[in-house]
């Protein structure tokens, strides 16, 4: 049977049978930062997110890579490991996998195992563990181009015959030397059995004094990185470093709030433009308001923030893929410690300025389970991007622009800067709370790995960008247009006469009307009460929802959206709303993932009641004081 | 260093005869290196050490630190680690006489 049917099951058959077979599942492994997923993208075509420092990767990913005329291998991506004896989340992951014990997961019956090439000889003990399980394996050395650049050799086959296993040296970054990999997954390259001593594994030291040993005979280590020593003597300086880091934060608010404004007021003319086409087009009456008031007005008025998250995640993008982030983790550590947490529960807060679903799921490289769920419950207070088209709608509909430190930072930055700064107050106050009540633990250890800077690559970049634009695109075709388009239908309803009702009257204005007793102490009108209705779907919503009943009411275009803004909050109650937009758990995604990632519904029930209390008691208390410094 | 250390490679503990006084790891000055003698830590967290490389018989250089003085990053075995003054408190070396890294 094995040998007529082709079946991918029937091939794995044939892999574990007998050895002849091509590998059916091949397992990607290594240390943490040796570069596996970007291995894997060279080999799958896919788009595994990358970065430059330790445990991007924290979840297992699968991929399809096409080795030879229609030879296909499924190959597992897996977070990186410095042992078999798992210390963390994203470690056990990787073992249970290797070992074949992961729950819906095939058993990989061959592992590639990547090993950075400059630091082969501290690599090397988890290719002997790797080893000494025993499946097939290649060892690949990757980076192979900054070895040379900075004047280190390996000998391949000196190290082949040490390990038992066939050895490539390549750069997977640049995609060379790759040949005898897809060799290896098409089952033409075989290791003899791994001569690795058992006894060795449970013993670190000696299997260190092992791997000291083989790269001592087969491998000249490279040079010290120049570029990383005289960025670290800056970056890590006691007074300059902390300065540098500053002036970027600021030139970067700087460039989100003015930078961004030609693309996006190219983006806004664009979406205007085909409105008016789209109203020119559209035959009645109903079809024309649900596409130019529904549609443009409510789904295009987030579109246009587009440009400047895409500026934000550069700029977190070069901080990952520099190596920088690492080193913030460090300056942070004192911080972090005096709140009960680690340097390392910094690295997911920052990915949290982007978006808090991978951000939570970054936590897993966090060895102790109680800090781990108190980073959890803090990553959303960080300003993520779905934040920023609110705040960016209501300090440009409110502060005056003027310059503070000439045209380095003007008010609406600064404006912008101090809420990011006040979500990362919330976040720090709260794990100070958290971790002296009910997440007390001993302090574990703060071990962490800083890797070499290197130059962000336009092409991981760009990926990144791309990504990103496909992600928002996705997010406003599905749960924006449908939250817009459902408003639109209830704006209409229940009709008067034939006629649509005033917006007031509609089932959208009773709703809204409903809710202002509770809302009318933080200075929120109706219309702001649908908003945030709409917007615990996702925090970008309440300014397509605002678009929409703007829309309706026929002011719409007069000075925009932020010229209607105006005329319905006072000073107080803006500065009211972007302080229960700062707070509040405002996102579906976000509360899935951390009902996921805790396994219990206890964390985001007792995280949603604690940021809406916040942000309640927030916006109130600005509304009072606003109402009191402003009239 | 690597040579350095592989010049007795039978013997179970090496440089037990480098010459130095034995020190805790966080007394160690920017640039100054020790050979790592013993982890005083809970068993957990000593063989997380020991998989980064701080290995007994290893070369430990000193490194800069964070702006405030903790934590501090380690060289060893090639690679930069950080760890705070806590638990560099618990591992002793003998320190070396030699100021910089005999290799890169």
């Amino acid at each position: 049977m094995i040998s007529v049917c082709q079946c991918e099951s029937c091939a794995l058959a044939t892999a574990r049978g007998e050895r002849k077979g091509k590998p059916a599942v091949v397992a990607i492994i290594g240390p943490p930062n040796s570069g596996k997923s970007t291995l894997f993208n060279r080999l799958t075509g896919l788009r595994q997110k990358v970065a430059n420092y330790p445990g991007v990767t924290v979840e297992q990913r699968l991929g399809r890579a096409r080795v030879d005329r229609g030879h296909e291998v499924t190959l597992i991506d897996l977070p990186g490991i410095y042992s078999l004896t798992p210390c963390s989340e994203d470690e056990r992951i990787a073992h249970e996998v290797l070992t074949g014990r992961a729950a819906g997961m095939p058993r990989p019956d061959a592992v590639i195992i990547v090993l950075d090439a400059n630091v082969l000889s501290r690599h090397l003990t988890v290719a002997a563990a790797v080893l000494a399980l025993g499946l097939p394996a290649m060892v690949v050395l990757n980076m192979g181009d900054e070895l040379h650049e900075r004047g280190g050799h390996v000998d391949t086959e000196a190290l082949s015959e040490h390990l038992g296993a066939p050895v490539a040296l390549i750069s997977a970054a640049r995609g060379e030397g790759l040949g005898p990999v897809l060799e290896f997954l098409d089952g033409r390259v075989r290791g003899a059995t791994p001569r690795i001593d058992r006894a060795l594994l449970n013993d670190i030291p000696r299997c260190r004094l092992w791997a000291l040993h083989v790269g001592s005979q087969t491998w000249r280590p490279p040079g010290p990185s120049r570029m990383t020593q005289r960025l670290d003597a800056i970056f890590l300086h006691p007074v300059a470093g902390p300065l540098i880091f500053l002036a970027v934060v600021v030139a970067v608010f700087q460039t989100i709030f003015l930078g961004a404004r030609p693309l996006m007021d190219a983006v806004e003319s664009l979406i205007h433009a085909s409105g008016e086409w789209v109203g020119g087009v559209a035959q009645g009456e109903m079809l024309r308001s649900l596409l130019v008031d529904g549609v443009w007005a409510g789904v295009g008025s987030v579109v246009v923030f587009l440009p400047q998250i895409l500026l934000l995640f550069l700029f977190v993008g070069i901080l990952e893929d520099s190596g920088y982030l690492a080193r913030a983790a460090l300056i942070a550590d004192r911080t972090m410690a005096r709140v009960g947490l680690q340097g390392k529960s910094f690295i997911p807060l920052v990915s949290a300025y982007a978006c808090a679903v991978p951000a939570i799921m970054a936590t897993r490289t966090i060895e102790n389970r109680r800090d781990r769920i108190a980073t959890i419950l803090i990553a959303p207070l960080m300003t993520c991007s779905a934040r920023l088209p609110v705040y960016t709608l209501i300090i440009a509909a409110f502060v005056p622009e003027q310059p503070l430190l000439g045209p380095l930072l003007g008010t609406r930055a600064a404006a912008l800067l101090g809420l990011y700064v006040l979500g990362f107050l919330a976040a720090i106050a709260t794990a100070g709370l958290l971790k002296s009540a009910i997440l007390k633990s001993e302090r574990t250890p703060f071990v962490l790995e800083l890797p070499p800077y290197r130059r962000p690559t336009l092409r991981s970049l760009g990926l990144r960008l791309l990504d990103r634009t496909r992600v928002f695109l996705t997010r406003v075709g599905t749960i924006i247009l449908a939250v817009t388009l459902v408003l639109w239908g209830l704006a209409n309803l229940p009709r008067q006469d034939g006629q649509a009702p005033p917006i007031e009257h509609s089932y959208a204005g009773r709703l809204g009307h409903a809710i202002e007793p509770v809302i009318e102490p933080l200075g929120f009108n109706w219309k702001i009460g649908v908003g945030l209705i709409t917007s615990l779907a996702a925090r970008e919503v309440i300014v397509s929802t605002l678009g929409t009943i703007y829309g309706l009411q026929g002011d719409g275009d007069a000075g925009g959206l932020q010229e209607s803004v105006r005329k319905d909050l006072t000073p107080a109650g803006a500065l009211a709303l972007l302080l229960f937009f700062a707070f509040a758990l405002q996102c579906m995604s976000t509360i899935a993932v951390v009902r996921r990632e805790t396994g219990s519904w206890k964390w985001p029930a007792l995280q949603f009641l604690y940021m809406g209390t916040l942000a309640y008691a927030g916006a109130w208390a600005a509304y009072r004081l606003g109402s009191a410094l402003w009239g | 260093m690597l040579q350095l250390v592989f010049n007795k490679p039978e013997n179970e503990t090496l440089d037990t005869h480098a010459p130095g006084e034995i020190r805790s790891l966080d007394q160690l000055a920017e640039g100054e290196e020790g050979v790592l003698r013993e982890l005083d830590l809970p068993e957990e967290a000593a063989r997380r050490l020991m998989a980064l490389g701080f290995v007994p018989g290893c070369r430990v250089q000193a490194g800069r630190t964070a702006p405030g003085g903790d934590p501090r990053v380690y060289r060893v075995d090639g690679a930069e680690i950080a760890l705070r003054a806590e638990t560099a408190a618990r591992l002793r070396v003998r320190s070396s006489s030699r100021g910089h890294e005999s290799s890169p």
